[in-house]
């Protein structure tokens, strides 16, 4: 009756890097299993019922706050969401503190986003009873949203290893393509970046991946073409002239996308600022554009992650 | 673990698969409105079995499903790891339909009361049976089989092995000692 199964190995999700390839094919395929359950009539499942997850987001979100809720609730567990405004953290108090008085009322997992890297880090060393899980932290990594990347391109090329991947933007200030670096180069896709030499790190090249200067070659012969949003409110000021300079570079279109493989997926982890990173009509493509399918899935992607880290391990 | 005894060969699994077939088509005098559903994992290959015996008998396409009861078992909170999650699949609308739910041994009652809450959440059927190839006594809840391959008296140390040809290799029924 007892399934033996491969299984994290840590308590909390902090982010891709330290994850073997088997743990994320682990969370991807319990996902499928996940996708179904927001299919049926009755769209919830009383794997978790009992248990208490705590959303501590310390910085604006929609789409990760929404799915993550939905996805805590389709498991049945009680949800207790904390935004930093409207709470005492405008009277000065510091994140230990917070998460301190709410770890006091007996939370089973945390699901943080905050504006310092490591701070999810930090929650999960205080804890060792609570699984913490890294809803995105600054610039550092945003795990989730790598899995439900992966999890739509697996579920629609049927495969990771081997797939062309080019992701274009803000790369510097980007949390999810250092997650997704990690996840596509541990599962043997190949990633090609491109954006504007002010937003590329240097040395990126040793995270092993390719780096080209123009979108154009970016594409060519790209089964995903990866866009990113361009972080203005982590820039401070612009790193190239102006907008729409970066739409004429950078911006995806119809015509620039003749240059990727037939069937090409285009994908963007939200929120989009269309004209400037990706054409309209390109993001509304259903030919193209599976954004939507990754909103969908980043349900089931989360769910798998709760479960997984819900279980006895994360109780007692 | 030492094998105590082969309750079943080949054949005779064949056999009682056959006759639990028959059963369900004869208590349901006939087969319309009729699902058979069976539980993972080993619960699906015999109600693939059943399905099969009972289209060659009828002559007619009988609806199918699987259940996967992983997420409404009651010690989920107390096994580590967690174990595996896949899809259920039903082939159509269950309300209304009498369902056939499928396993391979009917022990605790533990399974078929999680397979039972899990059915719910898909709609609301007119009548809900349960098949199973074993039934090994035991019960911890107030369940019982409305169809059984072949009741067998067991001691609670004792451990009842289904293999099934599609998922391991070979048919035969084994009662092994701890």
């Amino acid at each position: 009756m007892r399934t033996p199964s491969s299984a994290l190995r840590s308590k909390d999700l902090l982010g891709i890097e330290p994850l073997t390839p088997e743990e994320i094919t682990l969370i991807l395929d319990t996902a499928e299993g996940f996708k179904e359950v927001s299919e049926r009539p009755v769209k919830k499942v009383p794997a978790l019922r009992g248990q208490l997850v705590i959303n501590l987001f310390m910085e604006a979100s929609t789409r990760t706050r929404v799915s993550f809720e939905i996805a805590e609730k389709r498991l049945s567990a009680d949800t207790l969401n904390f935004a930093a405004s409207g709470s005492a953290v405008e009277k000065g108090e510091t994140l230990i503190d917070t998460a301190d008085n709410l770890v006091a009322m007996h939370p089973n997992m945390i699901v943080i986003r905050h504006k310092h890297p490591g701070s999810p880090k930090m929650l999960a060393d205080r804890y060792p009873n609570i699984a913490v899980i890294n809803a995105g932290d600054g610039a550092h990594e945003h795990p989730t949203q790598a899995l439900l990347d992966a999890f739509t391109i697996r579920e629609r090329l049927g495969r990771l290893q081997g797939v062309h991947v080019t992701i274009v933007g803000d790369i510097k200030f980007s949390r999810v393509v250092r997650s997704n670096i990690h996840l596509l180069t541990k599962m043997g896709a190949h990633v090609t970046l491109a954006g504007p030499p002010t937003l590329m790190p240097a040395e990126i090249e040793r995270m092993g991946v390719h780096v080209v200067n123009s979108l154009d070659e970016a594409i060519e012969g790209a089964d995903v073409v990866m866009m990113l949003r361009i972080q203005l409110e982590r820039q401070g000021k612009l790193s190239f002239p102006s907008l729409r300079e970066y739409y004429n570079t950078f911006g995806l279109t119809r015509e620039r996308l003749t240059r990727a493989k037939k069937g090409v997926l285009v994908m963007h982890p939200g929120p989009m600022n269309r004209g400037v990173e990706i054409a309209s009509d390109v993001a509304d493509d259903p030919t193209y554009s599976v954004i939507l399918d990754q909103v969908t899935n980043g349900v089931a992607v989360r769910m798998a992650v709760l479960y997984l880290l819900g279980g006895a391990h994360g109780v007692e | 673990m030492n094998v105590k005894k082969r309750l079943l060969d080949g054949a005779r699994m064949n056999r009682a698969i056959r006759r639990m077939a028959i059963e369900v088509v004869e208590k349901n005098r006939g087969i319309s409105d009729l699902m058979i559903v069976g539980i993972r994992s080993r619960g699906v290959p015999i109600a693939d079995r059943m399905v099969r015996e009972i289209e060659q008998m009828e002559g007619q396409s009988v609806s199918s499903g699987i259940l996967d009861i992983t997420l409404y078992r009651d010690d989920l909170t107390l096994v580590a790891p967690q174990p595996v999650v896949k899809p259920s699949k039903l082939s159509e609308p269950i309300d209304d339909k009498i369902i056939v739910l499928v396993d391979d041994v009917l022990y605790t009652g533990r399974t078929v009361r999680a397979a039972l809450d899990a059915l719910i959440d898909f709609g609301r059927p007119r009548q809900v049976m349960l098949a199973v190839l074993i039934d090994r006594g035991h019960r911890e809840l107030p369940i019982h089989a409305d169809v059984i391959g072949k009741t067998v008296p067991t001691d609670a140390h004792e451990v009842i092995k289904v293999k099934l040809e599609e998922t391991d290799g070979e048919d035969e029924v084994l009662i092994m000692e701890k």
